[in-house]
């Protein structure tokens, strides 16, 4: 059915039709290394700095080495206000994402045992993330001062619970190590299905379709002279952006590469498959590009797991998001990136990403049509 | 007779959301060796009827046969039968010729060496061997359409499908396109060429006249134009206004239908209709009648049962336009370079009162750059375009107010009613209130709109399109009125009707000023201007220019004749130099 | 002229809602964005797996875990049972953190020594890791705390922080999300309504239309400009009231304000639609300009990670990002009730941007002409 030479000819046709588009070049090769870039260092969930406001209001030896101590963290970044007006003003503006308070009696508080501490802790809570580190880091300060202040005083440590935490593949904890594979998702997702999405439907506007049509052209050919060449771009886009990932942002990649072959060229194939069924049914343009919005590029950035929790989500939402294929190729990247090749993760997301590729794509020869209705 | 190599048997087809049905029992044949017009005005069916032969759309109800195949069941043997183009030429805007050829090529299996010694061919054949490596998209109009027709031909198709090859193209590109497709039919090739053109018809062996999905006629077209015979007259020497001499000639009942040629009115009687009375006409005492020669377009229009009439509704309902005396339009040394490229390089001309003037040129002449610049959508390099004695550019709003722009594409928005766009364009013309309700009330009459008033423009047939956007143009009585080739690809019945309206608004004092290469419309210019590479070679009046050429070989030139003999002349010329 | 301009804004209006599709595509986005991201949108941990590698056996541990099996963030406990299923565990992510309890940890809880944890977690997801950590901590704090107040009275420990979370208490991510929905919403469809109509209306050839009538550049674009901002205004106010009336987020501010900054906001990127729209030739290049200028200006608004975790350059160029102003805004009134100057400091960046993308706008408005 497929003649080698017809299919080499269009494969050829689309790859001009490709590198000519000036707005497909920004899609396929400037929007990549921007958004890159954007979730390497622009997006950044770790709170590694959180600025805090402090209001000294004892002035008394341990209020004063508490607040040393708290200035020296390297996760706060402090800033000292005069009044809790001033602190609470600088945490309405942004300027702070939390305060705290070391009142008047901390010394005398100090003295008292009670299990609660001496301290006025508020945090910005319309930022709840950073609120929760907010919290988790005046923790560990305070704790940690506490510490300190008994070794000091020659006292033997108090006996308690001391929990060593460990971050498995990303021991620094790096946001960046787990967004920039997320990313890259993203992108695929952008040349998989929003560019293919315009690709038939702009053949059948400008009416070059009609002449394909008329040619001895098959409907397999048809279809994989769309898929081929996108399939292509798709894979040295995904190269391209690893390559940049590791050399030039330093992310750690402990998989091998012919798996991350496997695995993106599985996701393209989803991606292509539902980018050319929205194509190939919608016939226009602005629609399919409005379609490709909805359908493919949203539920990436939302449902994958990459930003957001999944396990967080109500069931029913839960439940979509195992439609996504976004979601399997987002676990299989983050894994493969720093985990390395674990195949109990890696096989099930490949049989999912194979499904919906041959899902999509079936449904797209069946949408082919080769007559003009 | 050979044998025929398509043969349709009561083929119908229906669309599912249409009214009507797309073709109703249509029977025909098509023979190898000649080429097959397919003729009738817009709707008519002539797209659907190629797409079914090219295999591309299923029929409802009947059988074709193309070579003994059937077009859905043999598909792919049919492929390798034809040659099709269609409307819009089918290329790739943003490849080079080069690489749409070698597309065509391995699409059809066209290699080796003779791919080599086809490529050759085609390219001396469609002189486009130097052009292999633009786009597509750069090339002119005449040099698309030859580059879709040899993608067309490659691999040895047995039939060979345009579809309104014509279209937008002028003259000497549809003459060169006419020459080369007549060799290829010489080859015993079957060719169908659908077109509006109707002196093209007039050339082809056979004709199948179709309307509202019936045919007519099938036949040669001689045989359709013989019954036209001692029908159809000239009036010669006319005093007085030739505009209104036509119209009056409308009025008559003999009269079936009459157009303006130069200073001359050409009038078709009804059959068996005397030829009226030129007292009566008013023809003035010098006026004669003088025999002419039937045209394809003469029975076109008989078999469609006539031209719309002479006297414009519109036209009777506008107030006239006060003669402020003089020039209305006029360009200055005008001049507009893009990069090293002179697009148009000092035109010079002036356009009175009352007066219809034609910009007429091959496609890429620089008469759209010229237009473009009269009407304030380009700023010139050099030189003035005024318009009422005030610059576009300066008193934007001042001049637009009094100025209808139509365009050469349906330009109108597209997914509004007919009522929302009448009331928006009569809206940013500032008619408002009363005056915006009787001005939209009284195109919905003349124009006869009323049932269509809820449909979106892009849905309305192409006459109703073209009725719509004179509407736009003239709700805001105008006193110039800029027509970009307001006709092109529209069938005569309608391009009559149109022109109907422009003469008559023309007698009220608005001033006309349109671009075309359609040889019809040029005849009812006062004046003309021929453009051709950037500049103006000849202007005068339609009979002055055709004089230029007369000569011993041609006693009578028509205005094609002129166009033609004109720009060659001008090329040689500009050769030499 | 007012009326010419009323009547380009009833045109745009009405190409807009007539027919059914492209009413859909200003439907749909909100939403479909407004029941999904509410709930998706969130960086809570919830409903995750904690795994006990538990080598002790003694009553202390089992109490510890007994504490940790009710704790709100875990749904889901399982035992593992040696160091290769603590592998399996964390490399099939079939549990976010593993808590080991070392063969002493009973032995030194009552010989009063201090007992070692060790918290392995995914760092695949180390975020989630983080928050899960911290409420580990928070568990194990309690423990302490309820298990020695013996210990409590002998020495002045004091290990309870108790921190308020101002204008969210109980820090709710839906009440994060839903102002900056509107901020979003907003931002798609005057873009959208600004470069995509201008991009269809050259393909169509009604600009050339437009161009020979008597209006000027300047009234076009106020006639594309306003039907944006009425559209935006329409969906932002959906949002708003969805926020308030469905998701129950507290409006504090004021309206006005909000409203006044929203006028600003869409006409900053109103401007951005006719840069974008006067650069494109088409509807397709209209439509992948408007999508690489919206991705980066989403995510750096500060409404998917916090702007003062950027780097510096970064927050330099988000100040022309008229997105990050306008969430800062929504959120303030929405949150924070806040005050006039707060609002002055973000509308001004805004009203700067309008002016120079709308500046730049027109004169390459007026360019092309030529």
């Amino acid at each position: 059915m497929v003649s080698w030479r017809r299919l080499r000819a269009l494969c050829r046709k689309e790859t001009w039709q490709i590198l000519r588009d000036p707005s497909s070049n920004l899609i396929a090769f400037v929007l990549p290394v921007i958004m890159l870039f954007i979730f390497g260092y622009g997006i950044n969930l770790d709170s590694s700095a959180v600025r805090l406001g402090l209001v000294l209001e004892d002035h008394g030896p341990e209020a004063v080495h508490f607040a040393e101590s708290l200035t020296r963290s390297p996760y706060l970044r402090v800033r000292p206000a005069a009044t809790q007006a001033d602190a609470a003003a600088d945490l309405t503006a942004g300027r702070t994402r939390g305060f705290v308070v070391v009142p008047g009696d901390f010394g005398e508080r100090l003295q008292r045992p009670t299990d609660e501490a001496p301290l006025l802790v508020v945090s910005d809570g319309a930022e709840p993330n950073t609120a929760n580190f907010v919290q988790a880091y005046v923790s560990g300060a305070w704790g940690g001062w506490q510490l300190q202040r008994a070794a000091e005083r020659g006292e033997p440590p108090p006996a308690g619970l001391n929990l060593d935490a460990r971050f498995w593949y990303n021991p620094s904890a790096t946001s960046r190590n787990y967004l920039v594979p997320g990313a890259i998702t993203i992108i695929m997702t952008v040349i998989g299905a929003l560019l293919t999405s315009l690709v038939v439907a702009r053949e059948w506007e400008r009416g070059t379709m009609e002449a394909l049509l008329a040619s001895p052209v098959t409907r397999a050919e048809l279809l994989l002279s769309k898929v081929l060449p996108y399939y292509a771009l798709g894979i040295v886009s995904l190269f391209l952006c690893v390559g940049v990932a590791v050399v030039v942002m330093r992310v750690p990649f402990r998989g091998s590469w012919w798996v991350l072959w496997g695995i993106g060229s599985l996701f393209l194939a989803s991606s292509l498959g539902l980018g050319l069924l929205i194509s190939t049914t919608l016939r226009n343009q602005f629609n399919a590009a409005q379609a490709a919005l909805n359908a493919a590029f949203l539920p990436a950035l939302m449902l994958s797991g990459f930003l957001y929790e999944i396990r967080s989500m109500p069931p029913v939402i839960r439940a979509v998001t195992m439609l996504v294929p976004a979601r399997y190729f987002v676990t299989a990247m983050q894994t493969v990136f720093q985990a390395g090749d674990v195949w109990p993760v890696l096989i099930p997301s490949a049989l999912f990403l194979g499904a919906a590729g041959v899902f999509f794509l079936g449904l797209t020869a069946r949408k082919t049509r080769r007559r003009l209705e | 007779m050979s044998e025929p190599l398509v043969i349709l048997e009561a083929v119908r087809k229906e669309f599912p959301k249409a009214r009507q049905s797309a073709l109703e029992g249509l029977s025909a044949v098509v023979r190898p060796g000649c080429i097959t017009g397919l003729v009738g005005p817009d709707g008519a069916g002539k797209t659907t009827l190629m797409r079914l032969m090219a295999g591309l759309l299923v029929p409802t109800s009947g059988t074709i046969r193309v070579g003994g195949l059937d077009p859905i069941q043999d598909a792919e043997k049919l492929r390798e039968l034809i040659g099709y183009m269609p409307q819009k030429f089918g290329l790739y805007e943003d490849l080079s010729v080069q690489e749409n050829l070698d597309l065509h090529a391995d699409l059809r299996g066209v290699v080796g060496a003779e791919r080599t010694e086809v490529f050759g061919r085609l390219l001396a054949f469609t002189d486009l061997a130097r052009f292999t490596d633009r786009l597509a998209g750069k090339l002119s109009g005449g040099m698309k359409q030859k580059l879709g027709l040899a993608c067309a031909l490659l691999g040895h198709p047995r039939l060979l499908l345009l579809d309104e090859p014509g279209v937008g193209v002028d003259p000497i590109s549809r003459r060169e396109l006419w020459k080369m497709v007549h060799e290829l039919v010489g080859q015993g090739m079957a060719v169908v060429w659908s077109t509006a053109y109707l002196d093209e018809a007039e050339l082809c062996a056979e004709v199948l006249l179709m309307n509202e999905g019936k045919l007519l006629f099938a036949g040669q077209p001689g045989e359709l134009t013989g019954r036209m015979k001692e029908r159809t007259w000239q009036i010669r020497g006319a005093a007085g206004n030739r505009r209104q001499l036509l119209a009056r000639a409308l009025r008559r009942p003999e009269v079936m239908d009459g157009v303006i040629q130069g200073h001359t009115v050409r009038v078709v009687l009804r059959a068996g209709a005397e030829r009226p009375d030129l007292g009566e006409l008013e023809a003035g005492p010098g006026a004669e009648w003088t025999a002419v020669a039937p045209r394809f377009e003469d029975a076109f229009i008989e078999a469609l049962g006539g031209g719309p009439g002479g006297d414009s509704v519109l036209a009777q309902r506008m107030r006239p336009v006060t003669n402020e005396g003089g020039v209305v339009v006029a360009a200055a040394g005008l001049t507009k370079r893009f990069g090293t490229f002179t697009a148009a390089d000092n035109v010079n001309f002036a356009v009175k009162h009352g007066e219809i003037f034609g910009l007429l040129g091959p496609n890429g002449a620089g008469k759209s750059t010229t237009f473009r610049m009269m009407c304030g959508l380009l700023t010139p390099s050099a030189g003035t375009a005024h318009v009422l004695g005030m610059d576009l550019h300066e008193t934007a709003g001042l001049a637009r107010q009094r100025l209808g722009y139509m365009a050469q594409k349906f330009s109108l928005y597209g997914n509004l009613s007919v009522r929302q766009n009448l009331r928006f364009f009569s809206g940013v013309y500032g008619l408002s209130g009363e005056r915006q309700q009787a001005a939209v009330a009284e195109m919905v009459e003349v124009f006869h709109l009323e049932p269509l008033l809820d449909t979106s423009a892009e849905a309305l047939p192409l006459g109703f399109k073209q009725r719509l956007a004179l509407a736009c143009a003239v709700m805001h009585e105008p006193a110039i009125l800029f027509l970009d080739e307001p006709t092109s690809g529209v069938d005569p019945v309608t391009r009559r009707e149109f022109w109907t309206h422009i003469n008559g608004v023309v007698e009220r004092g608005v001033t006309v000023m349109v671009t075309t290469h359609f040889m019809d419309e040029a005849e009812y210019c006062d004046r003309i201007a021929l453009v051709f590479r950037g500049g103006i070679i000849a202007a005068g009046t339609p009979d002055e220019l055709k004089a230029l050429v007369a000569g011993p070989a041609n006693a009578n030139p028509t205005m094609e004749d002129a166009f033609i003999a004109l720009v060659q002349q001008h090329s040689t010329d500009g050769g030499a130099a | 002229m007012l009326f010419r301009i009323r009547t380009l804004i009833i045109k745009e209006l009405q190409a807009l809602f007539r027919d059914r599709q492209s009413r859909a595509i200003l439907i749909m986005p909100v939403i479909l964005q407004l029941s999904l991201f509410p709930f998706a949108a969130t960086l809570e941990v919830r409903n995750n797996t904690l795994a006990v590698f538990n080598e002790d056996n003694g009553r202390e541990a089992v109490e510890l875990i007994q504490r940790l099996a009710r704790a709100q963030a875990f749904t889901e406990l399982i035992n593992v049972h040696s160091e290769a299923d603590v592998r399996r565990v964390l490399d099939r992510q079939e549990a976010l953190i593993v808590l080991r309890l070392p063969p002493d940890f009973s032995r030194d809880r009552v010989a009063g020594r201090t007992a070692n944890l060790q918290a392995l977690m995914d760092g695949r997801r180390s975020n989630s890791g983080q928050i899960a950590l911290a409420y580990v901590q928070q568990i194990l704090n309690q423990y302490e705390a309820d298990s020695r107040p013996e210990a409590a009275a002998s020495a002045p420990a004091q290990p309870k922080l108790v921190v308020r979370h101002w204008f969210n208490p109980n820090l709710e991510y839906r009440w994060h999300i839903l102002p900056s929905l509107v901020a979003i919403i907003t931002t798609l469809s005057s873009l959208i309504v600004t470069a995509l109509s201008v991009a269809r209306e050259r393909e169509q050839g009604t600009f050339d239309q437009l161009l020979v009538s008597p209006l000027t550049p300047g009234m076009i674009m106020v006639g594309k400009t306003i039907p944006a901002m009425l559209v935006a205004l329409g969906q932002g106010t959906i949002i708003l009231l969805a926020a308030v009336f469905v998701y129950q987020v507290p409006l504090t501010g004021s309206l006005l304000m909000l409203y006044g900054s929203m006028v600003f906001y869409i006409l900053s990127l109103a401007g951005f639609g006719l840069l974008i729209s006067s650069v494109c030739a088409t509807q397709q290049q209209a439509f992948l300009g408007v999508f690489s200028f919206v991705m980066p200006a989403i995510l750096l608004s500060g409404f998917s990670a916090p702007l003062e975790n950027m780097p510096r350059w970064l927050q330099f160029l988000d100040w022309a990002n008229p997105l990050t102003h306008f969430v800062i805004i929504v959120k303030g009134v929405f949150l924070k009730n806040i005050g006039l100057a707060a609002w002055w400091a973000h509308l001004w960046p805004m009203l700067v941007i309008a002016t120079v993308t709308l500046g730049l706008a027109d004169w390459m408005f007026r360019k092309r002409l030529g």
